[in-house]
């Protein structure tokens, strides 16, 4: 018995050994750069010759409430998402149930979905730049010209250049990428369901749209929280895919492009610092909300 | 768990970098004389490249103990490399010397006292008299001059192909506006688009001619010392004519490049470009003929004015091998070393003394125009405004642009903005 209690209270000390140089990296490099970050935004380093920055409260903040570069920047990043988090949500979940049933060749095509995942953002970048080239007629390449092999023609588009349109073209190679990804969870998440549960419910006599309707789609509840959480801040936090389709361009401008631009571009630390906090809450906004949820189910379980 | 071993394996490939870090740098502090030498530029590829190599030749044989070493950061105008450097600066770890377009550009470093004065090494190698004047006096902030130019590019450029000029019956070159937008006219009657245009930066790089060929140099160096208002009736008439040419440009600008745009005109498919001279540097890597498949002209409007950039180097504060880096930018002002590397760069010396017999023969009239013509800077090349001013006046042409070149009042208002942004 003593032995016993020896070797499990060793086992957890080493436990914390184990992983106490991961949370020290993580209170210093996660946590402690927040709290520099949201430092930096409270000061007046606006420029890099201010020598010796004084705290200004939220002055940096206010300021950002004015300036159109920025409104224009939140308002094309909230339109993105919107779209961006729709698109892959509806594409992924009809790509799920299709593949749900159990078809031959489901490894293949689990496969082929999710490959775009592997491809980084800015390498997607560059080649969605040439296929969304916004040429017509004659001069069209990438996507327009497919449209008019197919006799699409009228569907021709600017794409990304356009005045109205730019964010919600930008979502096409998103949505593209990240689909793949929701089928595989929202796949996982049909097959963790029990078969009991269908067979009762077919016992019952249950249609097989009513079992999807009433029996299922209620078991992915968790699921589908879980996808909007992960598309929702890799949305907020959109930067390589818009510097990869078109640089730090006015039309597409999002928080986390003017963020790089006012920091590094302009030196303008403290107000790229309070951008950067504003990012962070409307992640946080998003996350915190599902990590409490999270742990309340586990302490329940 | 799994996510954490991830940061923790990245922290710790962070600490042995840093560690990597501190020993090579201890490791050149211990020597009495300096062992080596580290060069920033975005310089990566091509005829820069090229240019550099003939720069690091010239050192190595003039210090043939100091290491050199290249850390060039691909991107062009420095988009990749400036992040970097910036990061270099506020950590005071600068590299020994640095590339940076000469003029306000150089103002956030100055401002924050990251570069040394440079005036002695003018006074000793006499560069302030082998300079032009104009350039000299953009150069000084507070009587301090800040760095060494190596080359001197021309901004007001029109280039445009015989063949396509042929076809559309444009016999002669554009003097003033009045004969460019007539020749515009002529090319859209022979179906041939206009005027070729690319990404934000040259639709800005457009208008910042325009404004000039408007208002002439006087009125224009006046809009950034505050003396002619952005929002005054001969802006506005600047405006509208920038407005007029863009109606004669491609549609798809935005995506393109501008070496994209360049190929309209080489491939005889647009009339007219406004672009700077490293069009033809870049086309002659392309085995491209100068006078046979594209021909220059002063951009019209602004004959007898050259508006320059230039690419310049500096000595920042603090570092490691000071005595390497001056003789470095000795090399970097001298007739010998400005004479090897323009040829490979597309781009002209910016002393009056340099022998014109390696340059070809764009580049020799570049140089004959230097000499004589009214000097003035570019604005979307770093010349005329910091960067503050340079982010703020892309933006607001881009928007301009992309809300399809409506609003001239509104583009005059965010160009007033951007010119107090830079202020501040």
């Amino acid at each position: 018995m003593a032995t016993l209690q020896k070797k499990r209270l060793t086992s957890s000390v080493g436990g914390f050994f184990f992983v106490l140089p991961s949370i020290i990296a993580i209170a210093i490099f996660v946590y402690g750069m927040i709290a520099w970050t949201l430092n930096i935004s409270l000061t007046n380093r606006n420029s890099s010759a201010v020598k010796a920055p004084k705290h200004v409260g939220l002055k940096n903040y206010i300021e950002l409430m004015a300036d159109a570069r920025f409104t224009h920047a939140l308002s094309n990043l909230l339109k993105f998402t919107t779209v961006f988090i729709l698109g892959t949500l509806i594409s992924g979940f009809i790509m799920a149930l299709l593949l749900e049933k159990g078809i031959k060749g489901e490894g293949l095509f689990r496969s082929i979905y999710l490959y775009p995942m592997a491809i980084s953002f800015i390498a997607m970048g560059t080649v969605w730049r040439w296929l969304l080239n916004s040429s017509q007629g004659a001069d069209a390449g990438g996507l327009n010209l497919i449209l008019q092999k197919l006799g699409l023609g009228f569907l021709q588009n600017n794409w990304y250049i356009s005045e109205k349109g730019s964010m919600f073209a930008m979502t096409l190679p998103a949505i593209w990428q990240m689909s793949g990804y929701v089928l595989a969870l929202f796949l996982a998440g049909f097959r963790g369901i029990p078969d009991d549960l269908r067979e009762a419910a077919r016992v019952d006599g249950a249609s097989e749209s009513k079992i999807y309707r009433y029996v299922l789609f209620p078991q992915l509840s968790p699921t589908f929280l879980t996808v909007l959480i992960i598309l929702g801040h890799i949305s907020m936090k959109v930067f390589d895919l818009i510097v990869g389709i078109s640089g730090k361009s006015y039309v597409t401008d999002v928080l986390a492009v003017y963020m790089w631009q006012v920091t590094f571009d302009i030196t303008n630390y403290a107000k790229g610092a309070a951008i950067a906090i504003i990012i962070l809450l409307m992640v946080a906004i998003v996350v915190i909300p599902y990590l409490r949820y999270v742990n309340k189910n586990e302490e329940y379980r | 768990m799994r996510k954490s071993s991830y940061r923790l394996a990245a922290a710790l490939a962070a600490v042995a970098l840093v560690v990597a870090g501190c020993s090579s740098s201890s490791k050149t502090d211990t020597a009495a004389a300096d062992k080596s030498l580290e060069i920033f530029t975005w310089w990566s590829a091509g005829g820069e490249a090229a240019g550099l190599a003939e720069l690091e030749n010239q050192f190595k044989a003039a210090n043939p103990n100091t290491e050199y070493i290249n850390a060039s950061i691909a991107g062009g105008a420095g988009v990749n490399a400036k992040a970097v450097l910036t990061s270099r600066l506020e950590a005071n770890d600068p590299p020994d010397s640095f590339q940076a377009h000469a003029g306000m550009e150089l103002d956030g470093y100055v401002k924050s006292g990251k570069l040394e004065d440079l005036t002695f090494l003018y006074k000793e190698q006499g560069w302030d008299t082998i300079f032009p004047a104009d350039l000299i006096k953009t150069l000084t902030v507070d009587g301090k001059i800040y760095s060494v130019p190596v080359n001197i590019h021309r901004a007001n450029v029109l280039w445009s192909n015989p063949a396509t000029n042929a076809k559309a019956g444009v016999a002669k070159d554009p003097a003033t506006l009045d004969e460019f937008f007539a020749n515009l006219e002529k090319f859209k009657k022979a179906g041939i688009q206009p005027l070729a245009l690319a990404t934000e930066w040259t639709q800005a790089h457009l208008m910042d001619w325009m404004l000039l060929a408007t208002l002439g140099p006087d009125a224009f160096n006046g809009l950034f010392d505050g003396t002619t208002s952005w929002t005054s009736p001969e802006v506005a008439k600047a405006l509208k004519n920038f407005q007029k040419a863009l109606g004669y440009a491609n549609k798809d600008a935005q995506n393109l490049d501008w070496p994209d745009a360049g190929k309209l005109i080489t491939s005889g498919k647009a009339g007219y470009f406004i672009m700077g001279d490293w069009a033809s540097a870049q086309w002659q890597s392309e085995g491209l003929v100068l006078d046979t498949d594209y021909t220059w002209a002063p951009a019209p409007g602004t004959v007898g004015i050259y508006q320059w950039l230039s690419d310049s180097f500096t000595l920042p504060v603090g570092a490691k091998d000071r005595n390497a880096a001056i003789s470095w930018l000795t090399i970097c002002g001298s007739k010998d070393g400005q004479d090897a590397f323009n040829p490979k760069k597309g781009s002209i010396s910016a002393r009056t003394d340099s022998d014109p017999a390696g340059y070809d023969n764009y580049l020799k009239a570049a140089m004959e125009s230097w000499k004589v013509d009214r000097l003035v800077g570019s604005t979307v090349h770093g010349v005329n405004g910091n960067n503050a001013l340079m982010a703020a006046y892309n933006s607001a042409v881009g928007k301009f642009y992309t809300g399809g070149f409506k609003d001239t009042a509104g583009l005059a208002t965010d160009l007033a903005a951007a010119y107090e942004a830079g202020k501040a």
